[in-house]
């Protein structure tokens, strides 16, 4: 009897702990569950790669829009053929290096660089090729972002070929790149009997801009805007003109004359991304998406449109993020370094990593040190609490008085934290 | 007189060949840019300034002999014969590839896999290659340019965990991305929360039992296709593929069926195991497609049998707490088991009708 009643306490027991068991089991499950769909979804994501190769199913689907076929395309065309049965025609190969580099720059398109390089092949490799071959690989190498090799190649122009005036003109940019402003500056002196005096205004005036002149630089471009003789001439100064007021804090006169430029000529990416940095800094983010509007294939371009998208809290910012981290990482696996300071600002901004930002700024500070340049590094060393970062750049500011209220600010708060 | 500044601001040329090692046959994919192609090859006949797929599928064998004159394979100083065999697209970042499928064929397993890669250096020496190269051991990236034509590669040492790894992956992956398998399971999973009378089904009074009866079930399915994926994989025993896939579709239209109608018996785990043995074939299958490795093939099959229960342990995780709380529901029973096994049954028997004739029906 005893032994039954025993029998039953513990069945009722049983039952009971067996309930409660069910009831905790049925919620481990569902943890377990939602745990094991959340772990799916993330190992299992990249089945649905957007580079998985398909076979489209209807044949007159547009795959691919080719650049346009305009009188500069069918110019290098018939160049290009009349080389390949003379290789060794050395005007033609210039000629037609130049017109690539020109097409390179319209469309700001490096694949163009590649083939005028390859127009150059008989000479590329050689250490003292002819001085026109000289020039223009010069300026392959700068716009590859190889400093060095280009300034080493125009040295030797300017010291063979005093009177090129392209040769001096490109030597202060590549100089001015890299800084070194008093070398820039000193590049620009023998433009003045060379070329057109808005040309040696505009050279000069440009590193005045940087180094603590830029209200003087400012109004010397703008004298000079009339004697501009090309439409040509006239946009590159527009263009100047609205970097150096940005700089001054006079943003409307910078709208104004940005928008003049881009009015000339539609196509300078460079004025149009500074435009846009411009307007973002001013926080017009809706502007500065619409002056960016469906110029995706432009990375520089696409970044400022990210940036723009987000600040408006735009849905679409997330897939045109994606879309440009695809493009660093292709840039990446070719072993490419050009865009490490946009790369630094993506990172920063969008993916919100300070440390990956710094290091893609520390890199890029070695090669090049323009006003983003800097900004990239004083930005990037500020988000990750590392004054000691900016160092560098915080001396070259010193050292050359870049007048920017951003940086200036951004070094002000830097300084701070030392 | 231009000014020059530095914004490129396009990605430059690029292609990507991924090559995979496996014994003396390497297996290749190579996307080259449309944009690219078509400075070789002219893919705008219409001259409209696009290409279209009808345009790039007219040039196929012309895209495909002058790619191939611009890329070599040899295993240890002897060629390695390359064909492509068939032509796709993909989408990159920077606009349309085509997508060529490659195979070359090498006398023996490579000790050391040269590559000569010489597409595009001649009119844009910008281009480069990128080549990724699977041995069944371990992937590398090389970049190829003008200067680095020639690479050579040295398989690596197969790295077992890596392996195994790899191989509990493809389990998974097997699972879900198999509907065949996926139904199966379902089918023998949704009475699983109720009980069989004669009067018709009742719910299980607890959740144990049922958990019980899952466990036996997919174990049982497990252990039996881990004998038969080991026997064919081994070459021990092989049966023609179309009468594994029939015979798999007819497993699937058995086990909804008999959900409506007893045909299995009581213990259907036992019903399980018999129909995994047939599930094991057609396991074996998706890895001989794959090429194994044979050093680690033991290794490797381990990894796809853990692989394939774990996934399918994520079913019955997602599925037996669910169908616990509907057990006692009208629209479990009906719609559920009811509906789901004939939905099931008919899908399956459109399966085995599409593969025992060689039709496609849907």
């Amino acid at each position: 009897m005893q032994h039954c009643a025993l029998r039953l306490h513990r069945q009722r027991d049983a039952d009971h702990d067996g309930g409660r068991i069910v009831l905790s089991q049925t919620h481990a499950l569902f943890a377990v569950t939602g745990a094991l769909v959340l772990i799916g979804a993330v190992v299992f994501k990249p089945v649905s790669r957007s580079d998985a190769p398909r076979l489209p199913s209807d044949s007159g689907e547009v795959l691919e829009r080719l650049p346009p076929r305009d009188d500069a395309a069918r110019t290098r065309d018939s160049v290009r053929k009349a080389l390949a049965s003379r290789p060794d025609d050395l005007r033609a190969a210039v000629w037609l290096a130049r017109l690539d580099i020109e097409a390179s720059r319209k469309r700001a398109d490096p694949r163009y660089l590649g083939q005028a390089q390859s127009a150059l092949a008989p000479w590329w490799d050689l250490a003292s090729p002819p001085e026109q071959v000289l020039v223009v690989r010069a300026t392959i190498r700068q716009s590859l972002h190889d400093f060095d090799g280009a300034l080493a190649d125009l040295d030797r122009v300017v010291a063979e070929a005093p009177d090129d005036a392209q040769a001096w003109l490109t030597r202060s940019v590549v100089l001015s790149v890299r800084g070194r402003y008093a070398e820039a500056k000193a590049s620009c002196g023998p433009v003045q009997r060379l070329a057109p005096s808005i040309v040696f205004t505009l050279c000069d005036a440009s590193v005045d801009a940087l180094t603590g002149h830029a209200a003087g630089a400012f109004d010397r471009i703008q004298h000079s805007l009339q004697a501009a003789a090309t439409p040509e001439l006239r946009e590159w100064a527009l263009s100047t003109l609205g970097e150096i007021a940005g700089r001054l804090g006079r943003g409307d006169d910078s709208a104004l004359l940005f928008e003049q430029a881009l009015a000339l000529d539609s196509e300078d990416a460079y004025a149009r991304a500074a435009y846009a940095d411009r307007l973002l800094d001013e926080g017009r983010s809706a502007d500065a998406a619409h002056l960016l509007a469906g110029r995706t294939d432009n990375d520089n371009l696409l970044l400022r449109l990210v940036l723009a998208e987000r600040a408006m809290g735009d849905p679409i910012a997330n897939a045109h993020a994606e879309l440009l981290a695809a493009r660093y990482d292709a840039s990446r696996l070719r072993g490419d370094t050009v865009h490490r300071r946009e790369e630094s600002r993506f990172v920063l901004q969008v993916k919100k990593d300070a440390r990956a930002a710094l290091d893609l700024a520390r890199a890029n500070w070695q090669v090049q040190r323009e006003p983003w340049d800097v900004r990239v590094l004083l930005e990037a060393a500020l988000e990750s609490k590392n004054p000691g970062a900016a160092a560098p750049a915080l001396a070259f500011l010193d050292e050359n008085h870049l007048e920017d209220p951003r940086i200036q600010s951004l070094a002000q708060r830097l300084r701070g934290m030392r | 007189m231009f000014w020059a500044h530095p914004a490129l601001a396009h990605k430059p040329s690029d292609s990507y060949l991924t090559l995979e090692v496996r014994e003396a046959i390497v297996q290749g994919r190579w996307d080259i840019a449309l944009r690219d192609l078509h400075n070789a090859v002219d893919l705008d006949s219409d001259g409209n300034g696009e290409v279209t797929w009808g345009e790039l599928r007219a040039r196929e064998s012309d895209v495909a002999s002058f790619a191939l004159s611009h890329l070599a394979l040899s295993a240890d100083g002897v060629a390695c014969p390359l064909v492509s065999n068939g032509l796709r697209v993909a989408s990159h970042s920077d606009g349309a590839y085509a997508v060529l499928s490659l195979r070359a064929t090498c006398p023996a397993l490579p000790r050391a896999l040269r590559v000569t890669y010489t597409l595009f250096f001649e009119s844009d020496p910008q281009h480069r290659g990128i080549v990724r190269i699977d041995d069944g051991g371990g992937t590398r990236t090389a970049i190829f340019s003008p200067r680095e034509s020639q690479q050579t590669f040295e398989p690596s040492k197969p790295n077992r965990l890596g392996q195994l790894g790899a191989a509990v992956r493809l389990g998974i992956e097997h699972i879900f991305a198999g509907l065949d398998h996926l139904c199966f399971l379902v089918a023998l999973l949704l009475p699983a929360v109720l009980v069989r009378e004669a009067s018709g089904w009742r719910p299980v009074p607890r959740l144990r039992p049922a958990l019980v009866d899952v466990l036996k079930i997919v174990t049982a399915f497990t252990v039996a296709h881990s004998i038969t994926l080991s026997l064919s994989a081994l070459e021990v025993l092989r049966l023609p593929s179309r009468l594994v896939e029939c015979g798999i579709a007819a497993s699937v239209v058995v086990a909804a069926v008999n959900n409506l109608v007893p045909i299995l018996g009581k213990d259907r785990w036992a019903a399980a195991f018999a129909l995994g043995l047939l599930h094991g074939f057609g396991f074996s299958a998706t890895l001989m497609d794959l090429g194994l490795p044979r050093q680690n093939l033991a290794l490797t099959l381990f990894g796809f049998n853990v692989g394939v229960e774990i996934g399918q342990m994520a079913v019955v995780a997602a599925f037996v707490p669910l169908a616990y709380l509907a057990r006692r529901t009208w629209v479990y029973r009906r719609v559920a088991l009811g509906g789901g096994s004939v939905a099931i049954a008919v899908v399956a028997g459109v399966w085995f009708v599409e593969r025992a004739l060689g039709v496609k029906i849907f």
